[in-house]
């Protein structure tokens, strides 16, 4: 795979097993310290928007991206830009909405998930509800209010899996006080 | 060529980071209020140069002269500013002021759990490597013009 071949050359990318293995102890460390499905899902999220807040820093100061223009930039720089640098992948783009504001992400691979089973009894986890997370942190640090959800997982028996993002405002510069 | 100062500003107007090179005259106000001004002006600007621009362009503010110096505005995706006052001498210093947004704010800053974010900065490391990397920069001199 490609991501095999850039780990050689950058020294900054680490073992995707290790990665795998972290966010897999993560996750069930979480599903023993919260008693619903729900709450582990929220934990999930908020811990993934701690750090998309950061990491799209990160992300603009090494990929030189600058402001989009519209939301269909917005999810071409994610999936094309985005996951490939931090994740090795290139989720699809599909299903826009016709008001162009809602689109899916499909993954064929999900390198979150490589080693896991979804034991039945936890049928209401989204097990990568982290990049949920991560989405709406990163959007909201450039300056877009979105909505980011599962709305399939293979983990669950889906086809695919498959996230939506729903663009709902721009939040605007902060305005200095005292003045309109 | 001298740099006079530099001012760092999160998109919600905080000043996260100010040092001060050479600065002969001070302004005769709390730092606050003086980080507010900037602010205030800079807001200002960038609005103003948007509405009267008469053509299309991508970069928007970038800087201004006066008389007696140059200030020097780079803003980043995520609404981070960078605001670097030089002489007049001194031309385009983007790719500086990128440089300390990649190579020295998110590598030190961002990349410090114990930094946050919205707050100033008082990461020690930050300050040292910013204090080299300024001090090591071709237009950098501590000798008045």
């Amino acid at each position: 795979m490609s991501r095999q071949g850039g780990r050689s050359t950058d020294p900054r990318k680490v073992s995707q097993e290790l990665f795998t293995l972290t966010y897999g102890s993560l996750v069930s460390q979480l599903v023993k310290d919260y008693e619903s499905d729900e709450e582990v899902n929220k934990q999930l999220d908020k811990m993934g928007y701690n750090i998309g807040i950061r990491l799209v820093e990160d992300f603009l100061a090494r990929s030189g991206e600058r402001r989009c223009n519209d939301f269909r930039e917005t999810a071409d720089i994610i999936a094309k830009s985005g996951f490939k640098m931090f994740l090795g992948i290139t989720p699809t783009v599909t299903n826009w909405s016709a008001a162009g504001d809602e689109f899916s992400l499909v993954f064929d691979n999900n390198p979150l998930t490589d080693f896991v089973e979804l034991p039945e009894e936890h049928s209401q986890l989204n097990y990568s509800n982290i990049l949920c997370g991560v989405i709406r942190g990163a959007l909201e640090t450039v300056q877009m209010d979105v909505n980011v959800r599962f709305v399939q997982d293979v983990l669950k028996g889906d086809n695919q899996t498959e996230v939506k993002v729903k663009f709902i405002k721009r939040l605007e510069d902060a305005v200095p006080a005292g003045e309109e | 060529m001298t740099i006079y100062n530099l001012y760092i500003f999160d998109r919600n107007g905080v000043c996260l980071y100010y040092q001060e090179w050479m600065r002969e005259k001070q302004p005769g106000m709390s730092q606050d209020e003086e980080f507010k001004l900037m602010y205030g002006m800079i807001f200002s600007i960038k609005s103003f140069v948007s509405r009267m621009a008469p053509v299309d362009f991508k970069d928007g503010f970038s800087s201004f002269c006066t008389s007696s110096y140059k200030l020097h505005f780079h803003e980043t995706a995520s609404g981070l500013k960078f605001v670097m006052n030089t002489s007049l001498n001194v031309s385009s210093i983007r790719d500086e002021l990128q440089h300390i947004y990649s190579a020295l704010f998110v590598e030190y800053v961002v990349r410090n759990p114990l930094c946050k974010l919205s707050q100033p900065i008082n990461s020690q490391l930050f300050k040292t490597k910013l204090d080299s990397y300024i001090r090591g920069l071709p237009f950098f001199s501590a000798k008045v013009n």
